[in-house]
């Protein structure tokens, strides 16, 4: 072969080497995900076989420990779905902004779901998931819009720290609203504020059916924008340059992210960090190429939720830790790992 | 006039983590003069300057200011006889060029000292000297680079000390600013006997200002003395790894360097 | 360029410059002294207000014979037990939040650095509401955690960020991570609490005057005449910090033995205030900007924002003891009324172009 083959051929096995690493992973988080899946519907303050867990699948309670794992399912099913919708939106935001600290809560997004959710139950009677899915993501919506507004004025854009402070400063704005809104209501403050903790527990198959249409619509526009947020992350001007639509990208992947996150905090309540931690773990093991981050991010954020369901009712039995508090409480050390990482100057 | 005070570095070992920048470096300043430091990035220049004036603490070796180790001293002690422009000051928002100025008697006063006439007068001489005057109630913020830099030159003047130290004080002015602030230092100089250390970035102004020109590589002193001496292509080839060719700039009577790049040639 | 066309003679220029400085510097302590005048008389009306003022109304003189000791019909424990030491702990507290804030945001000269924002009011109070509810402590042992917690989450955030210089943007962030952790173990203690605890659980989310007593009172006032004054002694180094520590210490400032100083003495502060009252929400992020902007940018901020903080206090639990149609804990209040300017200020911040 001449030395231009050669060459070529080393580039095209080096191209290929990655790729088969990625779908190993790929197939390696999938089984992660099963056998948690299994772990969980198994887990509990009472433990069943495999055998139960199969018969209670497929729709039989005939035994308690049957009945046990169908009580699980839908709960294990909403942590799946909350997980996949929280990571996908975040790693949709952290390429939108071009900023590794973007996450639903941080930037004050998930505040803007529950904000509206309970003005919707304080002022408006609200109690159908159905009602609480519309209204949260409006809620997220205008908050997103908010935060970014804010976060973008002045020099140098919307940069990583400026984003973040915004957000902060608006998660905290709204988080005084809340309370002064569900305060005076003593009928509902017990209810909101064990909701505003976020957990998975309260799910029943009809909330998980309403919130699924939000979520496939989000998770399929964000999907496909996968290709234009590659172009975005080398800066706008370089990927107009490169013959994408900017604007187009940006708002459509942006609006995909917070259906996920509005729905998904309309069930679960507002969960942190799993939008933020997610996706950079998965860039560190397939790459920055959004056509494999994405469908990565979400299936690893199911397995990193189902898991945080998990741990939080093995470490606290009887009782549970929901799951909010778990993400919290691991996903601060991470946050702060991946800042200590970034150079300032890209902060 | 000013004192006369000698600054010396005696073996000195600086590094950062564990990294070592400067190693045993021994180092005279002449009183009275002014000295220039120039070397390529990262040979230490800025880690040095810091060092002798005691913002970061030596491995080894000590800074000696007049035979007393500035390690030792007291802060306010030795802020009274040297001062120091880093390479980024920052100025709060919103802070007034009077104010600021008046920051840099900070070492005279004490927790419960009131402003003197003293201390009014040694602003107002430092606002004079650095032909500030008229921007004395403009905020610092608002002022060109070449104007930020002289208010900040003036603070360190207020501060009334003999000696003067500063990194990279031209580096982000264009160059009439550049010209400006030079210009001012060496009135300082001249008229008060201050004594200067600079670290220039640009070799050439630092030949054309320098009493004293110090060449740093490698973490020593590769060269020191008279400008005319140290500049040589033999020195720029050692300390900057590029060849060149040093003639005499007719303005200034000092050496002028000219690099020699693949699309050049030397000239007879 | 200016040029220089002065013709004095180079003496008489300098005495005029020199008086020249000298009035505009006295314009401007001037300027700053009526500012803390009108802040002190504006504090003493509140606190008489809300003295006078609630379910009943006391005529001031009544009021003042409660203050004296006599023991007026009616008066004595409504005014006496009940609206005294919940006005006195409000002026100590906001006091104590006020100059510790400004206190952090002058030392990382960032107005977002505050600690309620950092994660450092967020500590303590995690820490007291674990005293509380899980110990089942009272009194100084809550205090102590407290304090204890505020200077661990400092010192966990401080060390964490810096490596290698820089530790203003990386600070914040990081403070801003912890905060979020603490406040989700703060939410978790406070849902195992049961719900009849309502009032208790506010008071370690948002703060709240609630059941002030003496006991809490004294604590709080030692810890402010202490580290207050610590922390005045430090005011003129602390103020030439503002121009980067490397300036600073040019001009004589011993850096780190002023920082350690200066954030001992503004955690014990933050932490006894939070310890009796809970984190009211705002207060020692907002006293500082508010401070600056009355009394303009120069000069200490220490005693300013101290008294802005207290006015803040005094005014939000009255609004939100009377004003409201129910009673809403003052950390609601300083929360709802505060945030906006929070927002209202990153917006102005961003726009001039300043740095956060």
């Amino acid at each position: 072969m001449t030395h231009l083959e050669d060459q070529s051929a080393v580039g095209v096995a080096v191209v290929r080497r990655p790729q088969r690493v990625r779908l190993l992973w790929l197939i390696a988080v999938v089984i992660v995900l099963v056998l948690l899946f299994a772990a969980s519907v198994a887990i509990g303050s009472r433990d069943v076989t495999w055998a139960d867990i199969v018969a209670g699948l497929s729709g039989s309670t005939d035994s308690i420990s049957e009945a046990a794992v169908v009580k699980r399912a839908p709960r294990t099913m909403l942590a799946v779905l909350v997980g996949a919708a929280l990571a996908l939106s975040g790693a949709v935001m952290q390429g939108v902004t071009r900023n590794p600290l973007a996450d639903p809560g941080i930037l004050g997004v998930n505040m803007g779901a529950s904000l509206a959710i309970v003005i919707g139950i304080a002022w408006f009677g609200l109690s159908s998931a159905d009602g609480y899915l519309w209204v949260a993501i409006i809620g997220a919506g205008a908050a997103a819009v908010f935060v970014y507004t804010v976060g973008s004025l002045g020099r140098g854009g919307a940069t990583p720290l400026k984003l973040a402070l915004a957000g902060a400063a608006t998660s905290a704005a709204l988080a005084s609203f809340v309370t002064a809104v569900y305060l005076p209501r003593g009928d509902i403050s017990g209810v909101v504020r064990s909701w505003l903790v976020g957990g998975v527990g309260g799910a029943s198959w009809t909330s998980i059916q309403q919130m699924l249409p939000f979520l496939v619509v989000g998770a399929a526009i964000t999907l496909l924008s996968a290709r234009g947020l590659n172009s975005l992350a080398l800066g706008d001007d370089l990927a107009a340059g490169l013959g994408e639509r900017v604007a187009v990208v940006r708002a459509s992947s942006a609006l995909g992210a917070v259906l996920l996150c509005g729905a998904a905090t309309a069930i679960a309540g507002p969960i942190a960090f799993v939008g933020l931690m997610i996706p950079h773990a998965c860039r560190l093991l397939v790459g920055v190429d959004h056509r494999w981050l994405l469908p990565f991010s979400a299936l690893s954020g199911a397995c990193l939720v189902v898991a945080a369901d998990i741990l939080g009712r093995i470490v606290a039995r009887p009782g549970e830790i929901d799951v909010g508090i778990i993400t919290a409480v691991v996903g601060a050390p991470v946050f702060i790992a991946i800042v200590r990482r970034q150079k300032v100057r890209a902060l | 006039m000013t004192a006369s005070h000698t600054l010396v570095a005696e073996q000195l070992t600086l590094g950062y983590g564990d990294r070592s920048v400067i190693e045993e470096l021994d180092l005279s300043v002449p009183p009275g003069k002014i000295t220039t430091i120039v070397g390529p990035n990262a040979c230490g220049k800025s880690t040095l300057l810091r060092s002798m004036s005691r913002l970061l603490a030596p491995r080894a070796g000590q800074v000696v200011l007049d035979g007393a180790s500035v390690h030792r001293m007291p802060a306010k002690q030795l802020a009274r006889t040297l001062g120091l422009l880093p390479q980024s000051p920052i100025a709060p928002e919103g802070i007034t060029v009077a104010d600021l100025v008046g920051r840099g008697r900070h070492p005279h006063q004490g927790i419960f000292t009131r402003w003197t006439r003293e201390d009014d007068e040694a602003v107002a001489e430092a606002l004079l000297a650095t032909d500030t005057v008229a921007l004395a109630d403009r905020a610092v913020d608002e002022l060109s680079g070449g104007q930020r830099q002289r208010v900040w030159i003036a603070m360190a003047l207020a501060q009334h000390t003999d000696l003067l130290l500063l990194d990279e004080p031209t580096t982000f002015l264009d160059v009439s600013h550049q010209v400006e602030v030079l210009d001012l230092l060496t009135d300082l100089n001249r008229r008060r006997g201050t004594t200067i250390v600079m670290v220039l970035h640009e070799l050439n102004l630092a030949a054309r200002y320098a009493d004293h020109l110090i060449a740093l590589s490698g973490g020593r002193v590769h060269s020191a003395g008279d400008p005319t001496s140290v500049l040589t292509p033999t020195m720029v080839q050692s300390v900057f790894g590029i060849e060149s060719q040093v003639i005499v700039d007719p303005t200034s009577g000092k050496p002028l360097m000219l690099p020699i790049g693949r699309h050049h040639m030397r000239q007879p | 360029m200016t040029v220089q066309t002065s013709t004095h003679s180079p003496a008489t220029s300098m005495d005029d410059v020199a008086t020249a400085i000298a009035r505009g510097r006295g314009r401007r302590h001037r300027r700053r002294r009526g500012v803390i005048v009108v802040l002190t008389t504006l504090i003493v009306l509140m606190f008489a207000v809300s003295l006078m003022v609630g379910n009943t109304f006391y005529p001031l003189g009544d009021v003042i014979g409660v203050i004296l000791g006599q023991d007026v019909d009616g008066a004595t424990f409504t005014v006496g037990r009940l609206r005294l030491p919940r006005a006195v702990l409000a002026v100590i507290v906001g006091l104590s939040f006020g100059v510790a804030g400004v206190t952090f945001q002058t030392m990382l000269r960032n107005p977002l650095a505050s600690p309620d924002i950092i994660g450092i009011s967020a500590g303590a109070s995690a820490a007291a509401a674990f005293a509380i509810i899980v110990l089942g402590l009272s009194g100084t042992m809550v205090s102590v955690f407290a304090i204890v917690a505020g200077l661990v989450v400092t010192v966990v955030i401080y060390l964490l960020s810096t490596s290698s210089g820089s530790a203003g943007t990386r600070l914040i962030l990081i403070g801003i991570g912890i905060a979020a952790m603490l406040e989700a173990l703060t939410q978790y203690v406070l849902s195992r609490a049961g719900q009849w605890e309502l009032q208790e659980a506010l008071r370690w989310l948002t703060g709240s005057l609630n059941g002030s007593t003496w006991n809490q009172v004294l604590p709080t006032l030692a810890a402010l005449i202490v580290l207050g004054a610590l922390l005045l002694s430090r005011s003129r180094d602390l103020d030439a910090m503002r121009l980067g520590e490397d300036t600073a210490s040019a001009l004589g400032v011993r850096v780190d033995r002023t920082r350690l100083i200066v954030v001992i003495a503004a955690v014990g502060l933050i932490a006894f205030a939070t310890a009796a009252t809970g984190p009211i929400a705002f207060v020692a992020f907002l006293a500082g900007p508010i401070a600056a902007r009355i009394v303009g940018p120069h000069g200490s901020m220490l005693i300013p924002s101290a008294l802005v903080g207290a006015l803040l206090v005094l005014v939000a639990d009255f609004v939100g003891q009377n004003l409201v149609g129910m009673r809403y804990p003052v950390g609601i209040v300083t929360g709802v009324l505060g945030a906006p300017y929070l927002v209202y200020l990153i917006i102005r911040t961003n726009r001039a172009g300043g740095s956060l």
